[in-house]
């Protein structure tokens, strides 16, 4: 072979690595549409609400109310709105029989009581007229009116009946079917009702747990990996203390569950289901990712820096904490964020430590309980009914999110510090 | 008048031995050149001087090393209170990356030795005017010190040591990472800088050192072989590995 022949090789060579470099990130790339594509093409139908207009008697009669006189809120709280639901609702067909009735009250969320309260409380002065009220369709029709339900099934398989869907259809065809933002997926806490399940709770869940886990994480981590960097004599012992810092990284998250379940919960008797407790296993889990972030950016701070602040006459303590932490700050940052991120989308040790309990409130506290982002995808992903499969993807977007959030976050605080010290 | 006197020094890396009983004597407002071949342990004894062996775990220092008529080897010695005294510069200039105005304010401000604001100020100034460098920076004195060139870089790090008013300054080749136009500006600095300091300088150069000190130590394989006076160490030295090195036959 001349030379000649040989640096064609060579450039073909060189052009061959650069396809499968740009093979390989194409592939990673598809994946990533794929994934995204399936997500938002499944789950953007969440932000959405299917609500049924209805004409509504607010008749003193069927309130059992004094006709002649203003109701107090006190009397309308007093009032049953599940008889007069029934009687609003045999007035879309009034030949309905028993059974039919039946399934015209489950056209509608359960909450329709509560609704039509509060429309009344709203508007005092509609007592005694027929007024249109907006309340939440049950999630079969909502799923129906999406399209992500077929109705040419047999019916008996189908969860919404031909006589609901003759009804639902009339009500569309008078456009009393309206879509509107869906803003109580955002505000309500779970329910075993597709249509009213939001994720406040699981959210907030999230968001304690992971202060508290950043809260305990971040300073005990700094703390160890400076002095182990800088002040700890170099010997079998602090070797032993690195190996095993190693491996804690590398312990399953669920054996972190456990020791949750074990030693918070069974010992210390800490209040179960709680973000506290949450948070406090997943620093476990994030204090080695911590640790071994920033003890590396500690050793790429050049030692001559250290060097010339000792010269000039700084303590150890001055010279560690006026250069070389502060120079080390960014990549520990970065290591924390992405500890926190790890943090944030762990199940298994969360539902150890009973983060996985039906929840229908939304903590105010990190003490009271909750469930998480990740455990609530869980939770709704093992749910049967249709609702919950939009919901689930819907859930996986505000979770990525988040995610994404924290990670510009991080960039933000990175780019900062990177600026004031380059 | 002696400034610095070491006596028997021996020093060790772990179970190897870097100096052998080093006996030395250094004249206060004198440069001193420390001359000898790369690993001769040159640098070693520089770093006895202001305790900066400390830092290497491995690093074991004998003997008696008095700065002062006080020797700075004994346990409760003060290190920090040490290395104010005794400043150091290094081989490659190493600016903190602030800004140049936190650069020379560090060390006063550890020290507490400016009161206020305007005092700091004028440490500032002083010490970049000693150190040649307060023309080239005045105008961005609030800018990375880490945007200087090599040659500004290591008068921004003389002009640091001398802020604490240190009485001797230590320079471990403080030319070798510049060109010969930094490296005449240093050499002229460390001239002007010996009417108020001790300097100790370690340099590969011999021309350097004929150029810039009164004294030199010439070092060979941990030994210190001869001291003198610069001329007689050049012109006429006793020893004849000093004569060979001098004229370029080993090292």
């Amino acid at each position: 072979m001349n030379k000649e022949e040989r640096l064609i090789k060579r450039y073909k060579a060189e052009k061959r690595f650069q396809f499968y470099g740009k093979a390989a990130i194409f592939m990673a790339l598809l994946f990533l549409v794929v994934f995204l594509t399936k997500i938002f093409s499944t789950g953007y139908t969440a932000f959405q609400k299917t609500w049924l207009v209805i004409p509504v008697n607010y008749n003193a009669d069927l309130l059992y109310l004094d006709p002649d006189k203003k109701p107090t809120t006190e009397d309308i709280n007093d009032a049953d709105f599940y008889e007069f639901g029934i009687e609003t609702f045999i007035t879309l067909d009034p030949d309905a029989s028993e059974d039919q009735i039946m399934e015209l009250k489950k056209m509608f969320a359960f909450t329709f009581e509560r609704e039509l309260k509060y429309y009344l409380l709203d508007n005092p002065d509609s007592f005694g007229k027929t007024v249109d009220v907006k309340l939440t369709a049950s999630d079969d029709l909502d799923q129906v009116f999406k399209g992500n339900y077929p109705r040419d099934i047999p019916e008996n398989r189908r969860r919404a009946s031909d006589y609901q869907l003759k009804i639902f259809d009339k009500l569309n065809e008078d456009g009393r079917v309206i879509s509107e933002f869906n803003a109580s997926f955002f505000t309500n806490a779970d329910s075993r009702e597709a249509e009213l399940a939001g994720i406040a709770s699981s959210f907030m869940g999230s968001l304690f747990s992971i202060l508290v886990c950043l809260s305990i994480a971040f300073p005990v981590a700094l703390l160890a990996a400076v002095y182990l960097e800088e002040f700890a004599p170099k010997n079998r012992f602090t070797d032993f203390i690195e190996v095993n810092i190693n491996n804690l990284a590398a312990v399953p998250s669920i054996v972190f569950g456990l020791l949750g379940l074990g030693v918070l919960l069974a010992v210390f008797g800490l209040p179960r289901s709680t973000p506290l407790v949450g948070g406090i296993t997943l620093s476990l889990m994030t204090l080695p990712t911590i640790i071994i972030a920033a003890r590396a950016s500690l050793k790429a701070v050049p030692p001559s820096i250290r060097e010339a602040a000792l010269a000039m006459g700084a303590s150890r303590m001055q010279t560690t904490m006026h250069h070389t932490v502060p120079l080390a700050l960014p990549g520990t940052l970065s290591g924390t964020i992405i500890g926190l991120a790890q943090a944030l989308g762990e199940t298994a040790p969360l539902i150890l430590i009973g983060m996985v309990a039906f929840v229908n409130t939304i903590p105010g506290t990190p003490m009271d309980p909750a469930a998480s982002l990740p455990v609530q995808i869980y939770i709704w992903a093992e749910s049967a009914e249709r609702g919950f499969v939009e919901k689930v993807s819907a859930c996986i977007m505000v979770l990525l999110f988040f995610l994404i959030f924290m990670n510009l976050g991080a960039q933000l605080i990175r780019h900062k510090f990177e600026k004031k010290w380059n | 008048m002696n400034k610095i006197e070491a006596k028997n020094v021996d020093v060790y890396y772990g179970a190897k031995q870097a100096l052998f009983d080093i006996n030395m004597d250094i004249e206060a407002n004198k440069v001193t050149a420390l001359i000898g071949p790369s690993g001769c342990g040159k640098s070693t004894f520089l770093r006895c001087l202001n305790r900066m062996n400390d830092v290497i775990d491995i690093c074991k220092v004998s003997g008696v090393v008095k700065i002062n008529d006080y020797d700075i080897n004994q346990k409760d010695t003060d290190v920090v209170r040490l290395r104010e005294k005794v400043g150091m510069i290094f081989q490659k200039p190493n600016p903190f990356p602030k800004t140049i105005y936190e650069n020379i304010s560090y060390g006063p401000e550890i020290h507490g030795i400016a009161q206020s604001k305007s005092e700091m100020d004028n440490i500032v100034e002083e010490s970049l005017r000693k150190a040649a460098l307060w023309e080239e920076v005045k105008d961005r004195i609030h800018e990375p010190g880490t945007g200087l060139s090599g040659g500004q870089q290591q008068r921004l790090c003389i002009a640091r040591t001398i802020s604490i008013k240190p009485e001797v300054i230590l320079m471990d080749e403080p030319c070798s990472a510049l060109d010969p136009i930094a490296t005449a500006q240093i050499e002229e600095l460390i001239d002007e800088l010996r009417k108020e300091h001790t300097i100790i300088i370690v340099t590969h150069s011999m021309s350097q050192a004929a150029r810039v000190s009164q004294n030199t130590g010439f070092f060979h394989l941990g030994k210190l072989i001869e001291v003198g006076s610069t001329d007689k160490i050049f012109k006429n030295p006793a020893q004849q590995q000093t004569q060979d090195y001098i004229t370029g036959r080993f090292g």
